[in-house]
Order: C-alpha cells, then sequence, then structure tokens
C-alpha cells in the first residue's frame, strides 16, 4: 500500500513539473537569476566594459545626493497620485452609467474602450504630441472656437506637461470600466430591491451597496494601476522625453538613461531597486488596509 | 401626471444618449483626428487641425511614408512585427495553457510556491529585471535577433495562465476522472479535453498576446539594434522623430497603418477581449 502511495506521488511530481516546467524555466532564466545579479550589480560599479567592482553601498548613498534622481521620483509620484484616482473613478462613474442595457450600450462600450487597446502604441504617443504641440489639435480647437491665438505648446511648459501624460492614462480606461462593470453585475439585484423597500435614496444605495461590494474590484485595481504608473515608460520617453526641466522625468526612463545612456549599469540597477521596494512597500501597505475597508463576502469564491 | 412622467423619463433617455455620444466622440476623436489627417495634404496637417476632414483628400503620404527610412521600407517592419508577434503569441498562448492545466488539476509538491512565483512575476516592475536580461542576451548573442522578443514567451505569461485557469475550473473533474479510467495519461487529458473546452480561453489570449506583442516598444528598443530588424513600433518612433522628419502627413499615415492590426482585432473579436477581462479581473 505504501510503495503504491509513493509510486503515485512521484507520478503526480512528475507529471506536474513536465506541465509547469516551461514555467519554472523561464522564471529561474529570466526572472529569478536576474533578480539576484541586479542587486548584486548594485551594489556594484559596472560599466559592460570592465568586470563588475564590488562598492558596498556606493550606489545607494550616492543616491541620497542624486537630485535628478529625486526629481525623477517626485515625478513618478505626481503621475501617480493623480492618473491613478482619476481614472478609477471616472471608470467607476462609466461602468455605473453603462449598467443599464440598450441598444446603443455594445456601442458605447467599445468606444470607451478602444483607447485602453490602441492608448499605449507609438502611434497614440505620436497623436499626443501633435495634439499638445504649439500649433496641435488642442490649441487650434480653442482658436477656432474662441478666437484666440494661442500658441502655448503644453508640452514644452513645465505646469503642463506632465498633465498631457496624466490625460493619457486616464484616457485608457476602458480596461477598468470593464472591471467595474462585470463587478457591477454581480451584486446580487435583491440587495437593491430590499434597501429601495426601507426607503433609501439612491446616495444612498451607491454609498452603502454599491460602492462597498465593489471594494473588492478597486483593491485591485489600485495596486495593478499604481504598479502600472510607477513604471510607465514609453508615454514619458516618447512623448515629453522628460522634458521640460525633468517634470516628466519618470524613474523608469531615469533609470533606462542611467543604465544605456551612461552605461552606469551598477547605478541603475540601485535605482531599479529602490523602485522596486518603494511598490513592494506600497503594496504591502494597501493589503494591510484591507481589512479596513475592502468587504469581501463570505459566501463569493471570487474576490476581485 | 403620468403623462408628465413618461414625459420626463424620455427627456432622461435622451439626454444620457446624448452625454454617452458625446463622450464617445471626445473618447474617439484623437484617434479620427489621426486618421483623417494621414489624408490631407502634408503641409495642411497641422494648419488645418482644426478641421477633422481633409479639405483635399491625398493618399500621398501613404506613398511617401512607405518608403521609410535608410532604404528600408516599412514592408519590411510589418513583416519582422508579424514574424516576432506571431511566434511570441504562439508561445505564450501554448505554453500558458499546459502551464494553466499543471497549476489547476494536478496536486504536487511546490505547486503552491510556484503559483506565488507566478504572481510574483505579474507585479515585478521590468526595470528590476532590465541591465541582467540585457546582459544575458548580450552573451547569448541574441541581441540584434528576434530571439530576446519572442523567447521568453514560451515559458508562459502569468496573464493567460489565470486566464486559462479561470476556464479549467469551470469543466467539471469527473470528466478527466473518466478518461483517466479509459486509460487516459493525463497528457491525453488535456489534450483531449481540456484544450477543446478552454477554446474561447485560447482566442482571448491569442488576441490580446497579438496585440500588445504588436504594439511592445520597449523589448525592441532595447534589444534590437539593426535597421532591417525593426518592429513597426520602433521604426514609427525613430521616424517621427524631430530630427529625422517633419513630414507630418506620412507620420500619420505610417501610425494609422500600425494600429490598424490591433483595431482590426478589436473589432472582430471584441466579445472575447471584454469577457477576458471580466472573468480574470487582471489588466486594469
Amino acid at each position: 500500500m505504501k510503495h503504491k502511495l509513493s509510486r503515485k506521488w512521484w507520478k503526480n511530481t512528475l507529471t506536474g513539473y513536465a506541465f509547469i516546467g516551461l514555467f519554472c524555466v523561464g522564471f529561474i532564466c529570466f526572472t529569478i537569476i536576474p533578480i539576484l545579479s541586479s542587486l548584486y550589480y548594485s551594489f556594484c560599479d559596472y560599466d559592460v566594459l570592465s568586470p563588475a567592482k564590488f562598492k558596498g553601498l556606493k550606489n545607494y548613498i550616492a543616491l541620497f545626493g542624486d537630485e535628478q534622481f529625486w526629481v525623477s521620483l517626485k515625478a513618478t509620484m505626481m503621475y501617480v497620485v493623480f492618473s491613478v484616482p482619476l481614472k478609477l473613478i471616472f471608470s467607476l462613474m462609466i461602468a455605473m452609467l453603462l449598467y443599464q442595457t440598450n441598444r446603443m450600450t455594445s456601442f458605447y462600450r467599445a468606444a470607451y474602450y478602444l483607447p485602453s487597446i490602441v492608448g499605449g502604441s507609438v502611434a497614440i504617443a505620436i497623436v499626443w504630441r501633435q495634439m499638445f504641440s504649439g500649433d496641435g489639435l488642442l490649441n487650434s480647437i480653442i482658436n477656432a472656437v474662441f478666437g484666440t491665438h494661442l500658441d502655448k505648446s503644453w508640452i514644452g511648459s513645465t505646469d503642463t506637461a506632465i498633465w498631457t501624460l496624466i490625460i493619457l492614462s486616464v484616457w485608457q480606461f476602458g480596461s477598468s470600466m470593464l472591471n467595474f462593470l462585470s463587478g457591477l453585475k454581480q451584486i446580487p439585484v435583491s440587495l437593491y430591491e430590499s434597501a429601495s423597500i426601507d426607503g433609501a435614496t439612491a446616495v444612498h444605495r451607491f454609498f452603502r451597496i454599491t460602492l462597498p461590494m465593489l471594494t473588492p474590484t478597486i483593491f485591485f485595481n489600485l495596486i495593478m494601476q499604481t504598479i502600472m504608473g510607477l513604471t510607465c515608460f514609453t508615454q514619458s520617453l516618447l512623448i515629453t522625453r522628460g522634458e521640460p526641466m525633468n517634470t516628466t522625468l519618470f524613474s523608469a526612463v531615469y533609470i533606462y538613461r542611467t543604465s544605456f545612456k551612461f552605461y552606469k549599469m551598477g547605478y541603475g540597477c540601485a535605482q531599479a531597486w529602490v523602485l522596486l521596494l518603494i511598490i513592494v512597500v506600497f503594496t504591502a501597505l494597501l493589503f494591510k488596509s484591507q481589512d479596513k475597508w475592502v468587504f469581501y463576502e463570505t459566501d463569493t469564491r471570487k474576490g476581485g | 401626471m403620468n403623462l408628465g412622467m413618461a414625459k420626463q423619463k424620455r427627456i432622461g433617455k435622451i439626454v444620457y444618449h446624448i452625454g454617452c455620444l458625446i463622450l464617445a466622440v471626445m473618447m474617439l476623436y484623437p484617434l479620427l483626428w489621426m486618421i483623417f489627417s494621414s489624408f490631407k495634404e502634408t503641409d495642411t496637417v497641422l494648419r488645418e487641425a482644426s478641421r477633422l476632414l481633409p479639405s483635399k483628400w491625398t493618399l500621398e503620404n501613404y506613398v511617401n511614408g512607405w518608403k521609410g527610412f535608410s532604404k528600408i521600407t516599412f514592408g519590411t517592419f510589418f513583416k519582422n512585427s508579424f514574424i516576432v508577434a506571431s511566434l511570441a503569441t504562439f508561445g505564450a498562448v501554448f505554453s500558458s495553457a499546459v502551464i494553466a492545466f499543471g497549476f489547476a488539476r494536478i496536486r504536487f509538491p511546490g505547486s503552491n510556491f510556484w503559483f506565488a512565483c507566478m504572481m510574483i512575476t505579474l507585479m515585478l516592475p521590468f526595470q528590476v529585471v532590465m541591465v541582467p536580461q540585457f546582459l544575458l542576451y548580450t552573451r547569448l548573442g541574441w541581441v540584434g535577433t528576434f530571439l530576446p522578443l519572442i523567447v521568453p514567451y514560451f515559458c508562459g505569461q502569468a496573464f493567460f495562465i489565470f486566464l486559462d485557469m479561470q476556464f479549467i475550473r469551470g469543466i467539471p473533474k469527473d470528466l478527466d476522472e473518466a478518461a483517466e479510467i479509459d486509460g487516459c495519461s493525463a497528457f491525453g487529458v488535456f489534450g483531449r479535453i481540456i484544450l477543446p473546452l478552454i477554446v474561447p480561453a485560447l482566442v482571448t489570449s491569442t488576441i490580446f498576446s497579438f496585440i500588445w506583442r504588436w504594439e511592445d516598444f520597449m523589448a525592441a528598443f532595447l534589444f534590437l539594434n539593426k535597421p532591417e530588424n525593426y518592429t513597426i513600433s520602433l521604426a514609427l518612433k525613430l521616424f517621427s522623430d524631430p530630427s529625422a522628419s517633419s513630414d507630418y502627413g506620412a507620420m500619420f499615415a505610417m501610425a494609422t497603418l500600425s494600429i490598424l492590426p490591433a483595431c482590426v482585432l478589436f473589432i472582430f473579436f471584441q466579445k472575447y477581449l471584454v469577457e477576458g477581462i471580466a472573468t480574470t479581473g487582471l489588466k486594469g
């Protein structure tokens, strides 16, 4: 009997690894080994040409005095702090508008979702540059409507450049909207019915039923959107190029420049690790705060 | 009284649709502006930016843009993108299905550990592994080839593994067991029973993967270095650099062509994409 059991155990183990083996290999080669080497390089001077030289905490200490690093962190934070909540609020509002289906719903849904599909592409980056440039779409529309002669470049001025990127992020609210829509559909109608009988107003129903029931979706979106925001690269690189005055120099772009433009690979790795640390701390805080505000229905299997 | 309420309801409905339509136009306007600008005469693109439709339609931008740069036409860039996106997609979809079956149906030591590892890959910023990956590919002689853009995807992608697992869990286990009693191995169960039943998930994965790989810029930017190997994203970036070109018409024309495949897939397979996001809750 025991012999048979252990044979079955071996068989399951081998079959299991036969199926997930590819993942294990990929994880080791493209994730774990790179993570560990990146950690090691972050303690080194490394310019690719000569071998890495271990320098202890030198890179991390240098970060404290690196003004550009702080500027890039500030820009990244500003981007996240504005784009993530705006996007979530907006996508929740639109999801509620589309909750009641009618003949037009699928058209609206498609129109609002399409930007999420193409928003990360280089093509849209090019369009965005032309939309917000001095002689671009926005100014010519304003001038045509109000008869003004505006030629301010929204991308070129320090107070507006980052907002063009925030707008681009909010423009891609479509996939969060779909998340919220499927969350809304899972709320039992009976809850609303009994609330109406008790005479609850629409505002009450929203804050007492809809919002609490959606907190798992909000929680999940908050985490994913924040990580995506903190690591935003392409848009900043292509649309504003980190300019003007480094107001849109996001951490990801700065890390890229340090590593591949100035070939300070070790220093770049140290910056990347600080970014990772920020993400870990933020995610841990969110998970910790979960039981304060995230409402999980005990009998549903799928949380968010 | 009743009549008044019915009227109010109808007005409410009209307001609702007008609001939704205005928002739809605003959402689509940047795309429409790009498409129509590509048919304007190139020197009027910015001068006539405020009007959507061209005053004079022309295809010249497409002819000029297609010529590309460094004697390489956009035909090459499209071909490169197509090769990369197809192979990476095939790898990601197939391997993710295999891996998902392992996680969802087989109990073996370490499966929870590896599942946790998979969740890590969802959250890990690429910047952390960027430098070591570059060094690895350099050592392997992969830099400048399509391999870094394709091979990693043959090891599964968390989003698709997750999606497939949701589908597999919806399939009754009795089916597997019946097949096993009939002498089917785990591989037989996967190939003959599970795979045909998760086709919708595979279609969703294929569409998402192709669109993402088609639009991917960062990997191409880091790992490709010869113009004849550039994918469409990278080529478009260089084509639109202010130092390289001020031909706005051609720029818009090639930008339009570059997102055409994604838009076509979106229009025909919208249902699958929407369902994919709804089932996994991922890709927020």
